[in-house]
């Protein structure tokens, strides 16, 4: 495994993974969508209404999941200072700012018709909008710094600094009173939901972690490639400054 | 679903979910792009990275 936490061999991981990944995606995907508006039944109480609980679900899990691999990779940056984790943790942070942000629309969207309001300042809601400010942090951190191995121990510190929301966006249902409702399928006693509707929300979400794998994996290709880039310009730069000087 | 009084919220769901994946892969495509003609250009130049053929290095 550690073999490929080399930049070189990773891209030559990566040049079949992701294809795989996004391949997968599309399968599973299609697949989702036809279980959801083709085969799922209408909740007895919510109507047609359940259906946004297929992206509104895999979209909250994925902005946790990308969270905590930032953090993971993190820990990398700061422990080992691998230029590889940093490559992660910054392909990471746009996509789980875009899962959180399609999360908190399409929880208004539900909210709007079930609860009669698109908003309400309760702990998970709140939680998950300070999930994406802190992404939203995470990235203007990122460009703040023209190198970006400068930027790397500080942005990790933020990371994991921020990692302190990912459990109280989990159980924030548990821990205080709040409209949005507790977990009906990570939970102590199995699922709640019937599987009827869990199978085509287990299948948007497999699919919808394969599209966060290819865009990650393609993510740090990109990095690793604009990295490359900054050391030849750098390169040519010093060159130039050397011919001038002559 | 269309005969649902919700339709539209649904619809909304779907259409958002479509505009960010589709945006995601899009900016990752042009950002791919640009950086590999980048360093095409340079490496047309003749610069080479030091580390090339070497281990470690992003």
């Amino acid at each position: 495994m550690l073999r490929f936490a080399n930049p070189t061999l990773f891209l030559k991981l990566v040049r079949w993974l992701m294809p795989l990944a996004a391949g997968a995606s599309a399968v599973l995907l299609g697949w989702g969508l036809y279980l959801v508006f083709a085969v799922s039944p209408e909740d007895y109480q919510q109507g047609a209404t359940v259906r946004i609980m297929y992206i509104h679900v895999p979209a909250a899990w994925l902005a946790l999941s990308c969270y905590s691999l930032m953090a993971l990779s993190s820990i990398g940056s700061l422990v080992w200072k691998h230029p590889l984790a940093d490559v992660s943790a910054k392909a990471l942070a746009p996509i789980g700012a875009a899962f959180t942000f399609l999360c908190l629309v399409t929880g208004a969207l539900w909210g709007k018709p079930m609860w009669g309001t698109w908003w309400v300042w309760d702990a998970r809601l709140t939680s998950v909008l300070v999930l994406f400010l802190v992404y939203c942090g995470i990235m203007a951190l990122w460009t703040a710094f023209d190198d970006p191995a400068r930027a790397a121990r500080p942005v990790a510190i933020l990371t994991l600094f921020g990692f302190i929301n990912v459990p109280i966006v989990k159980f924030s249902v548990d821990w205080w009173n709040t409209l949005h409702q507790p977990a009906s399928v990570f939970r102590m006693g199995g699922p709640s939901i019937d599987p009827s509707m869990l199978t085509p929300l287990f299948v948007m979400a497999s699919g919808a972690t394969a599209l966060m794998l290819a865009l990650h994996l393609a993510g740090m290709r990109t990095e690793i490639l604009r990295r490359r880039v900054r050391t030849l310009s750098q390169q040519l730069a010093r060159q130039d400054g050397l011919n001038h000087d002559g | 679903m269309m005969d649902s009084p919700h339709a539209g919220y649904i619809l909304a769901s779907y259409l958002l979910a479509a505009v960010i994946v589709a945006g995601l892969i899009l900016l990752a495509v042009i950002d791919d792009r640009t950086q590999r003609k980048a360093l095409e250009k340079l490496e047309a130049q003749g610069l080479r990275r030091r580390s090339t053929g070497k281990t470690g290095e992003a």
